[in-house]
């Protein structure tokens, strides 16, 4: 069960080797968690994350879940809610693309949307349903600042976090009032495994950062989070430039 | 297993405790005879069921997300009356509130009043509430001479005190069984005044030294420290000490003396459903100082005032606890022995001083009950509430917890909303022993709530 302050203490990362997740998983082991479920590929750094969370004090297991096979959700994860209640879901998985390249393989550019979107609505459902029937829990959805809107720069990965973020929200407020909470957690720039070598972009944070954001949210509440705070009211700005001098801007 | 859009059918309802944090949905049934709660108990699901009184415990005990929470205010009936003797015998459901309306006029109060009236003989019995009497009368499961218990097992058993299911079912949190009813003892009163004194602490020193000196010769007595002063004030408090006024204390002209017995609680609108920052907004904090500070405008000695006035200030405005806003408040209440004053300033000393925080209520306590969850020992208690939203609140209280434990003192279960499971253990160390009970009691596990979910009881 989550306490007052929304601290839990169980957690399913889906994502199981994610910067966040982990960074996320840290943070919530030193408050209250005592369990935590490493959903992902399985890989030597599955293992390792594990073993990284074990050294804390968690009771860690690692559960096989591969985005792009939505017909394994289900099963996967249904078997994690079954061993005991999951007081927070981090759907925490996402592959950046590589913008260049995809936009001229267009197999790898579907690549990029089943996992971050068809994917995410996949396994979004499935643990949506699993804490509904458990009656409390919280569903965190990272998106990205990059979905409030395109960028020349890396539309493929944007438009996937743009359905991720409406199918996150829609999904908050079909369950208002059940005891579930979804919130959607939008970071900027955060410099991680995922963006090492790329050039860093203004409001740039630390997955320890978006982790404290995190447990900010789940102890208000919060149905939307941005990381840095200061993104909410640029990103709001960057929205109602005219397309014409969006174009221009070098975002 | 699809998303069911809101509430997945009319009974579900989404609960809280007083302090509105964390709300898990559950489905509530209002059994209006203990035969229901039987059929209800029978057939409890996959994730249990709990009882649930009039929802003041601040935390997660009277919830059950996923599962079953039987409303028990249905079962309401005055069972027997005897004035004579000083005994009622009443269904779970109904509140004490409902006890001082009949009670009063012939003559007879309850024995333990919690800072609010509004709730239940049950929720007070499985809390094992206390009052601002509890160095003269213990707690209230003291009062209790017997009580029906519906066990898991579907039996109805009489549970009388000095038996193992009596100590855990008084603070057993509803974990034991579901009370369906109970004969209480009653103290007599020949009036429904209190003879109060009322006096000013300058700091928690001259608060302790106030409290400890007097206290034996009041049988109710609680201090409110503001929480506001700092520095040298750290601890200013006003202390309120009385009695049941005698009626022939009463001055002759004193419109009292002609309907002695009266009782008429004010009742102030509600605030609106949605108080936008709550106590973080402060406008909320300033009226919860108002609220108490009407409750004891100045150092006075004999003054005669009603009971809701003294018992239950914050009882006028129905509803208040909208005031904590949408972000909720957590309890903290906790007694640490005597001895270990030194711990009490300390901690009194890093919450104070923070904007926002109502007063917080310090009294002394005599011994506790016999059961293992038995809340008082002989020491200081302090009990206050926190604004959840206060940045670094989850820290501080797990601090405080260490620092409580270590020095022997403990939270109280009923009042719990965040407590670390192995912290609660060796605050409480027959914990063991309660588990022990209930697996044997309830082998399916059939009684489960938020809290003992999160406490693993
Ligand atoms: C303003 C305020 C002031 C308070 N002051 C005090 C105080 O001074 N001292 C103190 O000790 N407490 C105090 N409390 C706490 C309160 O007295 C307890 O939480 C009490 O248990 C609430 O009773 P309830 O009927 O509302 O029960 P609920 O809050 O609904 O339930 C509390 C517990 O009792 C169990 N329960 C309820 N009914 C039954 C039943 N029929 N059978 C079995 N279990 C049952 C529930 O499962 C749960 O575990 C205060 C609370 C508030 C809001
Ligand atoms: N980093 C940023 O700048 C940034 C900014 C905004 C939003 N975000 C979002 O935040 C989330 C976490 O970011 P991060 O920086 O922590 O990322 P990360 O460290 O790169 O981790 C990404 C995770 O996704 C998993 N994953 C990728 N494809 C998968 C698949 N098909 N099935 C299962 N898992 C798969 C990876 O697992 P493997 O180990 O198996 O590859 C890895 O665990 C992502 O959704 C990301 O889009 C990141």
């Amino acid at each position: 069960m989550k306490d007052a302050l929304g601290a839990p203490q169980s957690l399913l990362v889906l994502g199981g080797t994610s910067a966040i997740g982990l960074a996320t998983a840290r943070r919530m082991i030193a408050r209250r968690t005592r369990t935590v479920h490493l959903a992902g590929r399985p890989s030597p750094a599955l293992d390792a994350s594990a073993a990284s969370l074990r050294a804390l004090g968690a009771e860690v297991r690692t559960v096989a879940f591969d985005a792009l096979d939505p017909g394994s959700h289900e099963e996967r994860l249904g078997a994690v809610f079954a061993a005991g209640d999951v007081d927070v879901v981090l759907l925490a998985f996402g592959v950046p693309g590589d913008q260049a390249r995809d936009e001229s393989d267009p197999v790898a550019a579907a690549r990029v949307a089943g996992t971050n979107y068809t994917g995410a609505v996949s396994a979004g459902l499935v643990c949506a349903g699993a804490l509904q029937a458990q009656g409390h829990g919280s569903l965190v959805v990272l998106s990205s600042t990059a979905a409030e809107r395109a960028r020349r720069a890396d539309f493929i990965y944007g438009s996937s976090k743009a359905g991720l973020d409406v199918f996150a929200q829609g999904l908050g407020d079909a369950l208002y009032g059940t005891g579930v909470h979804v919130m959607v957690v939008r970071p900027g720039f955060v410099r991680s495994r995922a963006t090492a070598g790329r050039p860093e972009e203004p409001f740039a944070t630390t997955p320890e950062e978006v982790a404290a954001s995190i447990e900010r949210g789940l102890r208000r509440r919060s149905e939307t989070v941005w990381v840095p705070g200061a993104l909410r009211m640029v990103t709001a700005a960057v929205r109602h430039v005219p397309r014409p001098l969006y174009r221009r801007l070098p975002v | 297993m699809a998303v069911e859009t809101r509430v997945p059918d009319d009974d579900c309802e989404a609960l809280t405790g007083w302090g509105r944090t964390a709300p898990t949905l559950a489905r509530v049934y209002r059994p209006r005879s203990p035969a229901e709660v039987a059929a209800a108990l029978r057939a409890p699901g996959a994730r249990g069921a709990i009882a649930r009184g009039l929802g003041r415990a601040h935390g997660d005990a009277a919830r059950n997300a996923g599962g079953t929470v039987l409303d028990m205010t249905g079962l309401d009936r005055i069972r027997a009356v005897d004035a004579r003797a000083g005994l009622v015998d009443c269904e779970a459901g109904v509140s004490l509130h409902r006890l001082m309306e009949l009670l009063l006029p012939l003559g007879r109060f309850v024995p333990v009043v919690p800072a609010t009236r509004y709730v239940t003989v049950g929720g007070a019995i499985a809390g094992d509430v206390h009052g601002g009497n509890q160095h003269t009368a213990g707690s209230f499961g003291r009062h209790v001479v017997s009580l029906e218990l519906l066990t898991p097992d579907g039996e109805v058993r009489t549970v009388r005190p000095g038996t193992p299911l009596f100590d855990a079912t008084t603070g057993g949190l509803g974990l034991t069984g579901v009370i369906l009813s109970a004969v209480l003892r009653l103290p007599a009163v020949e009036t429904s005044l209190m003879r109060v004194d009322t006096e000013r602490a300058r700091d928690l020193d001259d608060l302790l030294g106030r409290l400890a000196g007097g206290d034996h010769r009041y049988a109710y007595s609680t201090a409110r420290i503001d929480l506001l002063a700092r520095g040298a004030a750290t601890g200013r408090a006003v202390l309120t000490r009385g009695d049941h006024a005698p009626y022939d204390a009463l001055p002759r002209r004193h419109p009292a003396r002609r309907a002695p017995l009266a009782f008429r609680p004010v009742r102030l609108p509600a605030p609106p459903p949605y108080v936008p920052g709550g106590l973080l907004g402060g406008a909320s904090a300033g009226l919860f100082h108002a609220l108490w500070h009407r409750a004891s405008p100045r150092a006075a000695a004999g003054r005669f005032r009603p009971l809701s006035g003294f018992f239950h200030p914050l009882d006028a405005v129905p509803h208040w606890n909208r005031l904590y806003g949408p972000g909720g408040a957590v309890p903290y209440r906790f007694v640490l022995p005597y001895g270990r004053e030194e711990v009490l300033r300390g901690i009194v000393r890093r919450i104070a001083g923070r904007r926002f925080v109502p007063p917080a209520v310090l009294q002394r306590f005599g011994p506790g009950g016999p059961g293992p969850l038995s809340f008082a020992l002989p020491g200081w208690s302090l009990a206050l509430d926190l604004p959840a939203g206060l940045p670094g609140l989850g820290a501080l209280l797990d601090a405080l917890d260490e620092e409580v434990a270590e020095a022997g003192g403990r939270v109280q279960p009923v009042g719990d909303a965040r407590v670390r499971p192995e912290v609660l253990a060796a605050m409480y160390p027959r914990l063991d022993e309660f588990r022990a009970l209930r697996a044997a009691l309830d082998p399916r596990s059939v009684l489960v709530s938020d809290l003992s979910r999160r406490l693993g009881l």
